[in-house]
């Protein structure tokens, strides 16, 4: 049964913050295919379109049938841990630093047998297991073989923690911390063990329903944060910039408007400031210290969690301007996770479809809930995945784009505007 | 010419003399002072914001400057007649085609500091007025009406704002006291230290915002978030009060002060002691 994790002491201030080192990186082409379904917390394996084996490792033919027709699919994910082995030498400075590393061998009910991380909590071989795909530290697919069943504080094991971001025991910042998605996050953050989090508040004398609640929370800490303020940003950074282990950006502006039902551009500007140049803003000042703590013991620095939009994907025309500064986002986030990832730091991106808040009220169901995207957002920090699709309406809209960004553009064109 | 020479050598040196004292009646433009709040769905106005373009770094290696933006109507700022849908069509309304002599103006102050105090809704009425004319003498024509209230006072922007589920509560002219102030004194505007020349709940009077309406639908003008009223006489103030020539302007923020003729005795004794009394009269600067 693997230890609870306790909180961690107080950092020694007289020790050098290691520097963040990373496993070892750079693959081919077709295995960036296995990165992909790890970004999406999908266990995707290529099949072969004429025999029907499933392969691994990734390549560029069928291992049977030499057949070029493979696809990425998703796959059983139960198995058989073979054998196992714990790692007490390696040239890796990134092991090195985390030795003994458990490794096991296990044969995929699919069939292909594969190396895995391995689970503190797994039996000794022969045993079932289940194998997910977890984007690790180097933002790499790797196999992680977790026990067949759950067990007590399964999340706390220490190999598995160095793949994921779970908030226990670790400091978060919700930058806008007002809005229905914000308090539940905060709320959510707070349930999942997290020490501290500082809630983010713009414009202090703008009170919402149910705000004041959550000053009362012993873990919460009231921030004035507005991302159109440079000053302000600078400011926090400079008081706990070097303390935020979590970054969840949550502020948003969002209008509902194409381009020609609103004159001007006050609106789109006003979308572009929160939500692009925030963003901007925001990296500026908090990505430098995250970048420099990617290491730093058991509570580093682990995630920047953008809350985007379906919309970034492809323009929704009755929010039209808004769709246009979440693909800003979207773009912007790509710059920062590429500048995050020599730390380790993993920039999850969330495209939620439409949230059942008052800028979307005129919209039909299915909108998600701010509880439940908060819970999804939680469940990503806790998994491997770095691209998040919460709601029924993200995942259709995600398929469709997959399929044919060009069919979902004309789909949305014709939906009938408000 | 040769007239105007002694009288402006007179101001000259009663400047030097100590003998008139400028007041600033201007809060700092900072990304902290609030600003006025619209239903979500309106055009917004923009809070001052402002961005580093050098400091002294790779961007500009022997200076330091900034971008700054703002709404026409935020912090202290002026509030010309084409603001209001009243004084749209009026000549010379906006901030570039004022007669620049109306920038230069006496002032009176009417302080109703007890009352804001005891009443965050408070609305200077008729009745508030005359009374304040028979202690200091009629409003003269062309004179601004400063609403003192101290309201400047509340360094937090939350009580500044002081909004609640039903809106905003800060005070104000009633609609009464707005048109006696346009019709029967002809006065040169009305200015306020609440973030509107209105009452906060001004909304609800008739017509919504009357200060607004009739000000501008008369031609005058408006001052707002204005600070150190309360170092001001109740008469005998200049006020200087220039905006930004704006072309089409309908406001602006700007820096207003305000020239006040110190009392002779008042005067000598701070001749003697200077440094101390300028310490005193140092302007507050909000912490916002
Ligand atoms: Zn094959």
């Amino acid at each position: 049964m693997t230890r609870p994790l306790v909180r961690p002491a107080r950092k020694n201030p007289i020790l050098r913050t290691r520097l963040p080192t990373l496993p070892p990186g750079l693959r081919s082409r077709v295995a960036l295919g296995l990165t992909a379904a790890a970004a999406r917390g999908r266990f995707e394996l290529q099949v072969c379109r004429d025999c029907a084996t499933v392969q691994y490792p990734p390549r560029e033919a069928c291992c049977a049938c030499l057949s070029r027709r493979l696809d990425w699919r998703i796959v059983d994910d139960g198995g058989e841990l073979v054998s196992e082995t714990t790692l007490r030498h390696s040239h890796e400075l990134f092991f090195r630093e985390r030795m003994p590393w458990r490794l096991g061998l296990v044969k995929l009910d699919c069939g292909p047998l594969a190396v895995a991380h391995l689970h503190g909590d797994c039996a000794p071989p022969p045993s079932r297991v289940r194998v997910r795909l977890h984007l690790d530290r180097a933002g790499q697919a790797a196999l992680v073989a977790l026990p067949d069943k759950d067990t007590l504080h399964m999340a706390d094991d220490r190999q598995l923690r160095e793949m994921t971001c779970d908030p226990k025991f670790r400091k978060v910042l919700v930058t806008d911390a007002k809005t229905p998605l914000g308090q539940a996050l905060v709320e959510a953050v707070v349930a999942a063990g997290a020490d501290l989090v500082w809630a983010g508040h713009a414009e202090p004398w703008k009170k919402p329903p149910g705000f004041e609640r959550l000053a009362s929370l012993a873990e919460v800490s009231l921030v004035p944060l507005d991302l159109t303020n440079s000053r302000a940003v600078t400011v926090l950074a400079g008081e706990i910039g070097g303390r935020v282990d979590i970054l969840i950006n949550t502020a948003d502006y969002h209008r509902n408007f194409g381009i020609a039902a609103r004159d001007g551009v006050e609106t789109a500007r006003a979308e572009m400031d929160i939500n692009y140049f925030g963003l901007l803003r925001l990296a500026q000042e908090f990505a430098p210290a995250m970048r420099a703590r990617g290491a730093d013991g058991q509570s580093s620095a682990v995630a920047w969690v953008n809350v985007l939009s379906i919309f970034a994907l492809s323009n929704f025309p009755p929010h039209g301007t808004y769709s246009a500064s979440k693909a800003a986002a979207l773009s912007l986030a790509q710059c920062l996770r590429a500048e995050l990832a020599p730390s380790g730091v993993r920039v999850i991106n969330v495209f939620p479809g439409p949230i059942d808040d008052d800028w979307n009220q005129t919209l039909p169901p299915p909108k998600i809930a701010p509880a439940r995207l908060a819970a999804d957002i939680i469940a990503a920090l806790r998994s491997g995945a770095e691209d998040v699709y919460p709601g029924d309406i993200a995942q259709d809209w995600l398929e469709r784009w997959r399929d044919n960004p060009k069919a979902l553009e004309r789909e949305l064109a014709a939906l009938p505007h408000q | 010419m040769a007239m105007n020479e002694p009288v402006l050598s007179r101001l000259v040196a009663g400047l030097a003399a100590g003998l008139i004292r400028i007041v600033d009646l201007t809060q700092t433009l900072s990304p902290d002072f609030p600003q006025i709040v619209l239903p979500p769905e309106m055009g917004q106005a923009w809070p001052f914001r402002i961005e580093e373009a050098s400091r002294y770094d790779a961007r500009g290696p022997g200076w330091y400057w900034n971008n700054f933006s703002c709404s026409e109507h935020t912090g202290t700022h002026f509030d010309a007649p084409i603001h209001w849908i009243s004084g749209r069509h009026l000549p010379d309304n906006s901030t570039d085609t004022i007669p620049v002599r109306k920038f230069v103006a006496p002032a009176c102050v009417i302080d109703c500091s007890r009352d804001a105090a005891a009443d965050a809704d408070f609305l200077l009425t008729v009745g508030h007025v005359k009374t304040w004319e028979r202690r200091h003498g009629r409003v003269p024509p062309g004179s601004w009406v400063l609403m003192r209230t101290d309201w400047s006072k509340r360094t937090d922007p939350v009580a500044y704002q002081n909004i609640d589920e039903t809106g905003q509560h800060t005070p104000g002219p009633d609609s009464e006291a707005v048109r006696f102030l346009v019709e029967e004194r002809q006065v040169l505007g009305f200015g306020s230290e609440a973030i509107g020349t209105d009452a906060g709940q001004g909304f609800h009077l008739k017509p919504p915002y009357p200060c607004h309406y009739y000000m501008h639908g008369s031609g005058r003008f408006g001052l707002q978030c204005l600070t150190n009223l309360d170092l001001l006489p109740p008469v005998g103030a200049i006020i200087i009060a220039a905006p930004l020539k704006i072309k089409e302007g309908s406001g602006s923020p700007l820096r207003v002060l305000a020239l006040v003729a110190e009392p002779a005795t008042k005067a000598g004794a701070r001749a003697a002691s200077k440094p101390k009394s300028r310490k005193r009269r140092a302007p507050r600067t909000k912490r916002r």
